[in-house]
């Protein structure tokens, strides 16, 4: 036996040389462009091959010879779903190919926004379950070798350990040397794939051939086979309908979702016309892997010992029968199983790794940029690397530290259980545009939470991780909450049990979570993009879409336009094409105008590039685009509200010019205003006290003088009284608190009057010539007759004053119309200057200095009795001389009667 | 879907029909998957009737399903090779 070890030795490395050998030349052939024969259809679907794991290569007859065909459901899921490629796969490989994922973890997080925090879940997921995974390869490997070792040295249990590491090292030198080779945009691994491809020839070789041993040469032909089937224990078949049920969704899940598979299936896919192929041929190489796995685990249980380990059947009856040969070549087909799934399910983590967890902590870390690119691809490689050796590592450790005890077949299972969480997160973000990030975030971690209480832990062994009350009473002595009995519901299959409750709740959680959640701009692009991947890509380019479009086009647009420009603009264009509602069809003409709208906004290239990504897919990254625009827009917003307030301030500041001239203006005023009412006072003051000097200091004064003086006196008094009597009148009026004293009147009798207390008031004036029509003035008012009289004089007054023509005039013209009354005083001077024409109205304003007949509160009183009376008195540019003209409203006059 | 695509200058009959033809095949390669589903989990009902059958039978039976799924993929995907370039509005069409 000593011999046959060391043979098996020799054969071994002599085909791990032949592996390193094709591998290199493949990626030799590659590199010079003669990819043709490498990237066919028949290596692509022998590379998908790698699902046949050492588990099914050993397990499976293990598993059959434990439970019958229950071994079945494992090939039976895959098969439906390569059969069903047109379903799923297509549309899967389609988007790793134009979205250029790199994984599963990459494909959930690209989906649902980028979002780098549900790939990291992913990833830490993946790891978690492979890992054992990874374990179980390294065991088998391990056990295959003791049983050819058992003949001569039973005992020496050293060398499992040996083997064990032996193996890793050489994996992880395998796949660091031909998984990191090139840092390829599409990530793929001719070496790799081509060596997988061979070793998949191998093992599929090696169980035919144990296969036809069995049936040709230790039976009697398939007929006394089958006869001999019927006659062992496993003559009934004795199946748990769950389970049959159960284990064909799980497998058809992990085929979907397991990071190799993933691989090899789509990261890898060259050409989608491979599918088809591999549509039929995949399902076949299944059925020829599976085809003898009874028969040779039947001939097992007849030929074997009772306490034979059912799971190295392969290898221990073609020993039995002393066909050394075909047991080495049985162990390759083994051996294969085992290396291919270690390194590409190393491959595929480390991609994973690095790429979501790695490099972000290292690019946080260092704050490093877009500038450090050179740096990077180092970097990448370097983490790849590590991330490899890590996870080999994290196998070898695990299975030290498990003692690989567990039977096969039910950690395969554990791991299966644990990446079909993905299953509903990534099929939902396939089909479903509504599948939201949280609703994935929620979905996942329900997932993982179940998977990990019901399915892993329990899974190391009751004690370890989880005590023994746990599985009793469960989770804080609750009942319902035991790891095999979840919600007090006992007696399932636990496998069943675990994916039943965790699938299901993980579904509810990610479907409901998406229904009540809302995605961001970017999701809703991405997920526009996967869900309706055919009309971005592919077949002949028209501009017809759906609603789908016009809704990202619409988001887009909202971005860079504002909301309401862009619903406006789409709203026209939709009632333009005679489209109901708010989205028009991207018609060539739509589009057209969009994208001159938007250049307007971003820059023509921008703005094609973005109508282009939406409509006809061109290869920039939405990413980049949405960077653009949000830049665009943050810079647009930022200079429109540079803009308004700039505006503003201009306003502000005339405003401010205005108002200080005004004050300015009132300032100067005010001084006159004191000066002149100082000067007003003083006058008359000044003359009151000199004149009632000489009345007390002369003795002997003549009477007819005494009475003389003794009437300036009273004069000055009374133009004091006028005076303070008129600041008052003003002061009240400003106010608002006089009583206007209504009454009925004739104007004419109220202009009578007015022209005769101004002539009677004129203290020696010019006499001044008035022009009046008695015909107009026949309008009766309703009004403060006294106060109307009043603004009269005083008008009528200042032009006797200051009408500096040689023979004044004064025309008083009246119009009436539906409007009111309008009335003008019009007199043949020189008029009033046009600079002081806003002044006249103000207190103390005098036009000219030389004439300082009054106080200058006249036309300031007037114009407070209009108010008053609701009409208006105004000065009137552009007469002859200077002209004033008074509004009486309406209500105030009636017509002529 | 049908009345927003441009209108086409109206092709030889046989091509229309060669179309017709290749959605049916996309149909059933729809079906195909579904039909595979149903046909292995008909074996569940023979345990409710009491003690499985003969397990050579339901091998037999099995792997009969299965080359005839095989069977159909290869034939559905010769039917397809022309589609796989076209899909972009397979789905609109009927």
């Amino acid at each position: 036996m000593t011999a046959m070890l060391n043979t098996l030795v020799a054969v071994c490395l002599a085909y791990v040389v032949f592996l390193f050998l094709v591998a290199f030349f493949a990626e030799r052939a590659a590199q010079r462009g003669r990819t043709r024969w490498l990237r066919s259809p028949i290596v692509y679907t022998l590379s998908l091959s790698i699902y046949c794991t050492a588990w099914t290569f050993y397990g499976a007859v293990g598993n059959a010879a434990r439970s019958g065909l229950e071994y079945l459901t494992i090939y039976i899921g895959p098969t439906l779903v390569m059969v069903g490629w047109w379903w799923g796969l297509r549309k899967l490989v389609r988007i790793g190919r134009t979205q250029r994922i790199t994984s599963i973890a990459d494909l959930v997080s690209a989906r649902f926004g980028k979002s780098n925090l549900l790939a990291v879940g992913v990833t830490i997921l993946a790891v978690i379950a492979t890992t054992p995974y990874i374990a179980l390869q390294l065991q088998s490997v391990t056990l295959s070798f003791e049983v050819f070792a058992q003949g001569d040295m039973p005992a020496r249990t050293g060398d499992q350990t040996h083997t064990a590491l032996w193996l890793a090292m050489g994996l992880a030198i395998f796949t660091v040397l031909f998984g990191t080779r090139n840092l390829d945009a599409n990530e793929r691994h001719h070496g790799v794939v081509m060596a997988i491809a061979v070793e998949a020839v191998v093992k599929l070789t090696a169980l035919l051939a144990v296969g036809a041993f069995v049936v040709w040469g230790v039976s009697d032909g398939p007929s006394a086979m089958l006869a001999k089937i019927d006659a062992s224990d496993l003559g009934h078949w004795q199946a748990d309908g769950g389970r049959w049920a159960g284990l064909t969704l799980l497998s058809a899940a992990a085929f979907l979702t397991l990071p190799r598979m993933f691989q090899v299936l789509v990261v890898e896919n060259e050409n989608e016309g491979h599918l088809r192929t591999a549509s039929w041929a995949f399902p076949l190489y299944l059925m020829l892997m599976s085809l003898f796995v009874v028969p040779i685990a039947v001939t097992g249980l007849e030929l074997m010992p009772e306490d034979a380990n059912p799971d190295t059947f392969v290898l221990t009856v073609p020993l039995s029968e002393g066909a050394n040969g075909l047991a080495i070549l049985s162990f390759l087909g083994g051996f294969s199983s085992a290396t291919s799934m270690v390194i590409v399910a190393a491959i595929a983590l480390s991609t994973m790794v690095s790429n979501h967890i790695v490099m972000p902590i290292w690019l946080r870390a260092t704050g490093a940029g877009a500038s450090f690119f050179g740096d990077v691809r180092n970097i990448v490689l370097l983490a790849r690397r590590v991330s490899i050796v890590g996870i080999v590592l994290l196998g070898y450790l695990y299975y030290r530290v498990s003692g690989g005890g567990a039977a096969l077949t039910s950690i395969g299972l554990v791991s299966f259980t644990g990446i079909a969480q993905v299953l509903p997160v990534a099929v939902g973000g396939i089909f479903w545009r509504g599948a939201t990030r949280t609703g994935a975030f929620a979905g996942l971690t329900v997932g993982l939470a179940l998977w990990l209480f019901t399915s892993f832990l329990p899974s190391v062994g009751t004690g370890v991780l989880l005590s023994e009350r746990i599985f009793t009473e469960g989770l804080f002595g609750l009942g319902i909450l035991r790891p095999h009995a979840l919600f007090g519901i006992e007696g399932i299959d636990s496998t069943l049990h675990a994916l039943l409750w965790s699938l299901s709740l993980s579904t509810i959680a990610f479907v409901g979570t998406s229904l009540v959640s809302f995605p961001s701009p970017l999701e809703r692009l991405q997920g526009a993009q996967f869900v309706n991947i055919y009309q971005h890509t592919g077949g002949p380019r028209s501009w017809s879409g759906g609603p789908a479009q016009s809704e990202d086009l619409m988001i887009m647009s909202q971005r860079i336009l504002g909301a309401t420009e862009a619903q406006a603009l789409f709203l026209r264009e939709a009632r333009r094409q005679g489209v109901s509602g708010h989205l028009p069809d991207p018609s060539p003409d739509f589009l057209e105008i969009l994208e001159k709208e938007l250049s307007g906004s971003v820059g023509a290239a921008t703005a094609h590039a973005m109508v282009g990504q939406i409509t006809g897919g061109m290869q920039v990254s939405v990413e980049d685009l949405m960077a653009v625009a949000d830049e665009t827009a943050q810079m647009m917003e930022y200079s429109s509200q540079l803009e308004t307030k700039s505006q503003e301030l201009t306003r502000t500041a005339r405003q401010l010019r205005d108002a200080n001239e005004k004050l300015t203006r009132l300032s100067v005023q005010k001084d006159a205003f004191l000066s002149q009412i100082s000067h007003e006072l003083r006058t008359p003051m000044t003359s009151i006290r000199a004149f009632s000097e000489i009345l007390r200091d002369s003795e002997g004064m003549l009477e007819s003088d005494k009475i003389r003086y003794a009437s300036v006196i009273h004069d000055e008094a009374i133009r004091l009284t006028r005076l303070l009597d008129d600041l008052l009148d003003l002061s009240v009026l400003e106010n608002g608190q006089v009583n206007l004293n209504i009454r009925q009147g004739r104007l004419g009798d109220v202009l009578d009057r007015a022209e005769a207390a101004a002539a009677a008031a004129s203290d020696g004036g010019a006499r001044i010539v008035i022009k009046r029509r008695a015909k107009d003035e026949s309008i009766v008012l309703n009004t403060d007759l006294d106060r109307l009289t009043q603004v009269f004089i005083n008008l009528i007054a200042n032009a006797r004053k200051y009408c500096d023509a040689a023979a004044p005039e004064l025309e008083i013209r009246v119009r009436s119309n539906l409007g009111g009354v309008v009335l003008e005083f019009v007199d043949n001077g020189t008029g009033i200057a046009a600079e002081s024409q806003d002044l006249i109205f103000e207190k103390f304003a005098r036009v000219s200095d030389q004439k300082a007949g009054g106080a200058g509160l006249g036309l300031a009183i007037c114009r407070q009795i209009m108010r008053r009376l609701g009409g208006e008195i105004s000065y009137l540019p552009g007469q002859s001389g200077a002209a004033f003209r008074v509004e009486l409203p309406a209500e105030l006059a009636m017509a002529a009667q | 879907m049908t009345d927003r695509l441009p209108p086409k200058v109206k092709p030889p009959v046989f091509v229309e029909r060669q179309t017709y033809r290749q959605r049916r095949v996309m149909d059933a390669a729809r079906m195909l998957p579904i039909l595979g589903a149903f046909l292995w989990l008909l074996p569940l009902l023979w345990f409710s009737s009491g003690g499985g059958p003969a397990t050579s039978r339901a091998v037999l039976y099995i792997f009969g399903v299965w080359c005839l799924l095989i069977f159909g993929a290869a034939l559905l995907s010769k039917g397809l090779r022309d589609a796989t370039g076209t899909e972009g509005s397979e789905t609109d069409l009927s």
